[in-house]
């Protein structure tokens, strides 16, 4: 580890044991899906058996709609997030009116806010204008969640760009439009990206608000809500919770490695 | 033939400040202008007014007879080369020198072929395929030059174009930069906070002070007549002697100026022949600056700076000296 | 000037929002705005009104009619008990995540260099958002009674100190996974990675500069630490308080899965929409995080924490 001399041992202890504590539980997931044990949570596993991985494919049909559910909102919360808090995030760039700050805080709101309040007040609202329950009712609730999140990373990169170059474009006989499309969304795009894979990752797991917004239909994370508190085959909880892992980890790391590329090298460089 | 650029009675107010003061101002075609001031002084806020990154607030502006307000920056045939060079970042230097022709609509084959000559004319031929990221200073600050070149302006706008640069590389860019003007006949304007550059580079020079033109003028004449007290500050360095002083000394009685370069160091026993004149005092202090010997010295009512080429005599803090000035290198001005 | 008059008519219109780039600015805020005006203030307006109706307590429906009765029943007793001990939880895991959070945030900032920063990094954000159920599911795993804690007290002979840890009058339970402390750790897990980013985040910013000056001038490592960096890392440790604090305000899963079923506010509101139907109640209920966030943030704010998120 190349680190500076004055790292002393605790520090060090400290912080291993921070990380460790947040990735060891996560481990444990992935060898529960494999025990032999089916009705607690034994440690450790009597033995371990492949069985879960078969029956969460063949026998459990129950998995296949919510999978589906949560595929279709997140795609379409993502959509939606990133139209809207692209908007937001340019609108507050070049915004230099009194009560900037105020609006900020409205788009960071609904993540500031338990989300248990944003479930029960959409419910609420539901109700007072008869909206039945649809697809559509969960990716409102979704999207509005995901706006801060492709707003955060939108903004970040946005206050990077240089207000020269900017009027240098306009200067070489661009308008608006053009330089928007030549000079500011080339250089953005990947902040947007790494923005709609956050929030992809995001709604594709969300329960809190889920729950008040879905009525009888089951995303994939209330279909796990639901075997966690009534379990039927405990190891196949865990088999599809590894796939809930796979599936917003590979945008995660994706949208890490799409900001970093900005962050090294910002400013002058490309 | 109208001007190139012309400011009738020109303000730009930012609230309570005002940026750009009822300034009036031609510029003609082919000339190489330069508006020298410190910061805050207004000359910026100029430039983005021909650029049309600022809209005036109140006054009328033509760029060769045409009226400008109003108009946006991509509807004039002005260019700029920023400060900062502004170059896209995700383009390579040719589409960055192309840009301007691309978004004209001009044919790829064309616009390369222009973008390559361009570069070529700012030397930097073979460097059409690198990003921006990968050159240095002054062959960034080439590109910006080829980008704004490359689409014949009747204008080019310099901002502070060589400040981020090195001494050495400055100085060469100054020679470049002046040849490339005469070469091409269009019309610069060059914001500058420095008199240097202002002076070797321009056929003519307006020197800005809070908003408002204080003088204008061919450099060796700003330099040699300041018409006040901050231009003959700002302009390289000046004596300004009290109207009591001047009179008493050669000069008449108001306020007057005084290049340190134009006092001379009297030799013991010399007589002073007719039109010059004379005082003597203390050295309050010498720096040595290579060519020349920078010194103060202290009289009763006032304190006087010379230049001296070192090496006739060795000065030391302390000792008493005899200076000497010709009094037609006295100049009086308009105003403290 | 060639083309002094635009003809067609989208760059009639790029020239228009260029003359009025403010209008341009409010066209590109509008979508948004109306988003979550409508939307999510909507939203909470109709919950905030709901609060003022009140249930009929013989037929179970809602009454629409303005009262202050059901904020009369928020304070009674039990309400108040709950919205204390959900309080106290929050407060308690904010503090532990800061404590917990530091150690991370400072090595991270100041030692961890290249490839092991971008690791750190990683390492931090992958639990912060991969899948809540899927890490609240895994302390189910590691906190019953016949899970990993369990039998690792049990290897190192110190299954006594679980036992009387367990034993204890308030915290304590039939096992960690039903009991105020496995809902503390678990609520301290997963909100952990929304402290560390933005204390990290606060203490890249202090300059290496300020921390050579002060040395400079004669502090010992531990008066820099506590008169330079602990100052300056605050804004950010307020900003992952928020966090931390608002979301254990309101959550209700979690108290669900692992804890000793006594009522949280989260809890609470959810029962009351669900099986009871008392909506203004749940209303009523929810106005309190809201409050409580409310005073938070805007004390947050004074103390420059916003700069931090």
């Amino acid at each position: 580890m190349r680190s500076e001399p004055g790292a002393s041992v605790p520090l060090k202890a400290a912080a291993v044991g921070g990380l460790l504590f947040l990735h060891l539980p996560l481990a444990l997931i992935f060898l529960y899906a494999f025990t032999t044990e089916e009705k607690s949570f034994q440690f450790p596993p009597p033995s371990l058996t492949l069985h879960w991985l078969s029956v969460a494919w063949f026998d459990r049909p129950d998995i296949w709609g919510p999978l589906w559910l949560s595929l279709k909102v997140a795609v379409l919360a993502t959509l939606i997030a990133l139209i809207l808090g692209t908007l937001a995030a340019a609108a507050l760039w070049r915004a230099r009116f009194f009560g900037k700050d105020s609006l900020s805080l409205l788009f960071i709101l609904p993540i500031a806010l338990p989300g248990i309040i944003t479930g029960i007040a959409l419910r609420s609202a539901f109700d007072i204008m008869s909206i039945p329950f649809s697809t559509w009712t969960i990716v409102l609730g979704h999207a509005t969640f995901c706006i801060v999140v492709v707003y955060n990373n939108a903004l970040a990169r946005f206050r990077r760009l240089s207000p020269s170059m900017i009027e240098a474009s306009v200067d070489l006989g661009a308008n608006g439009a053009q330089t928007f499309r030549h000079v500011i969304l080339p250089q953005i795009s990947s902040a947007l990206l790494a923005g709609g894979m956050l929030a992809f990752a995001l709604s594709f797991d969300e329960v809190i608000v889920t729950t008040f917004t879905a009525g009888q239909q089951a995303t994939l994370p209330i279909w796990m809500l639901n075997e966690l508190i009534r379990p039927r085959q405990r190891p196949v909880t865990n088999v599809v919770a590894m796939i809930v892992i796979a599936v917003t980890f590979l945008p995660i790391l994706a949208a890490y490695y799409l900001t970093r590329e900005g962050e090294h090298t910002g400013g002058s460089g490309r | 033939m109208p001007p190139a650029v012309s400011f009738q009675h020109v303000s730009r107010h930012f609230g309570h400040v005002k940026a750009v003061d009822d300034v009036s101002l031609d510029i003609f075609e082919g000339e190489f202008f330069a508006m020298l001031g410190p910061s805050g002084s207004g000359k910026t806020t100029c430039l983005r007014l021909i650029a049309g990154f600022e809209q005036p607030t109140s006054g009328h502006i033509e760029i060769f007879g045409e009226t400008a307000e109003g108009l946006p920056p991509y509807r004039r045939n002005v260019n700029t080369v920023f400060q900062d060079y502004a170059l896209f970042p995700h383009m390579t230097v040719g589409e960055n020198v192309a840009y301007g022709l691309m978004i004209k609509g001009v044919a790829r084959a064309e616009r390369e072929a222009k973008a390559l000559e361009t570069l070529a004319m700012v030397k930097l031929k073979g460097f059409d395929q690198r990003r921006p990221s990968q050159l240095s200073g002054g062959q960034r600050q080439r590109v910006a030059l080829a980008r704004a070149l490359v689409n014949q302006p009747k204008v080019l706008l310099l901002d502070e174009p060589l400040g981020a640069l090195d001494l050495k590389l400055r100085e060469q860019m100054q020679e470049e930069l002046k040849a490339l003007q005469k070469e091409l006949g269009i019309t610069f304007v060059l914001v500058t906070h420095d008199q240097g550059e202002a002076l070797s580079m321009a056929n003519r020079v307006a020197i800005f002070n809070e908003g408002k033109i204080v003088q204008a003028g061919p450099p060796a004449d700003v330099y040699e007549h300041p018409r006040s007290r901050f231009v003959a500050d700002f302009v390289g360095s000046s004596n300004v002697l009290p109207p009591e002083f001047a009179a008493a000394h050669g000069g008449t009685h108001a306020w007057t100026s005084l290049r340190p370069e134009k006092v001379r160091l009297v030799r013991a026993g010399e007589a002073l022949p007719a039109g010059q004149f004379g005082v003597s005092g203390r050295v309050a202090s010498a720096l040595y600056q290579g060519a020349i010997t920078r010194i103060a010295v202290e009289l009763n009512s006032t304190r006087i700076i010379a230049a001296i080429p070192t090496g006739m005599t060795t000065i030391q803090e302390g000792e008493t000296v005899a200076l000497a000035w010709d009094a037609c290198n006295l100049v009086a001005m308009e105003a403290a | 000037m060639s083309g002094a008059i635009a003809t067609n008519p989208r760059s009639r219109l790029s020239d228009f929002f260029y003359r009025h780039s403010g209008l341009l600015t409010f066209a590109l805020l509008l979508p948004p705005l109306l988003w979550i005006g409508i939307v999510y203030l909507g939203s909470l307006f109709a919950l905030l009104l709901q609060s003022f109706y009140s249930l009929d307590e013989f037929s179970g429906l809602i009454v629409h009619e303005f009262t202050l009765s059901t904020y009369e029943q928020l304070f009674t007793p039990t309400n108040l008990t709950i919205i204390l001990r959900t309080a106290v939880m929050a407060a308690a895991v904010t503090l532990a995540s800061a404590i917990l959070a530091f150690p991370i945030a400072y090595y991270a900032a100041r030692y961890a260099r290249g490839g092991w920063k971008a690791l750190f990094y990683l390492a931090v954000m992958m639990p912060l958002w991969s899948s809540y159920l899927v890490k609240v599911y895994a302390w189910k795993l590691i906190l019953a009674k016949e899970g990993i804690v369990t039998w690792v007290a049990g290897k190192i002979h110190l299954g006594w100190l679980l036992d009387a840890l367990l034993a204890m009058p308030v915290i304590g339970g039939s096992s960690l996974s039903f009991s105020y402390i496995g809902t503390f750790i678990v609520f301290v897990y997963i909100w952990l990675p929304y402290m560390i980013l933005p204390t990290q985040a606060a203490l890249e910013r202090v300059p290496k500069n300020f921390i050579e000056a002060s040395a400079d001038l004669g502090a010992s490592p531990r008066q820099t630490f506590r008169t330079v960096i602990l100052p300056l890392a605050m804004p950010g440790v307020i900003a992952g308080s928020i966090f931390t604090f608002s979301l254990t305000l309101g959550d209700y899963i979690i108290p669900q899965i692992v804890g000793n079923s006594r009522p949280f506010i989260g809890t609470t509101v959810y029962a009351l929409q669900g099986t009871a139907g008392d909506i203004p109640l749940a209303a009523a209920f929810t106005v309190v995080p809201v409050v409580i966030m409310g005073i938070y943030l805007m004390i947050a704010r004074r103390m420059g924490a916003f700069d931090a998120l």
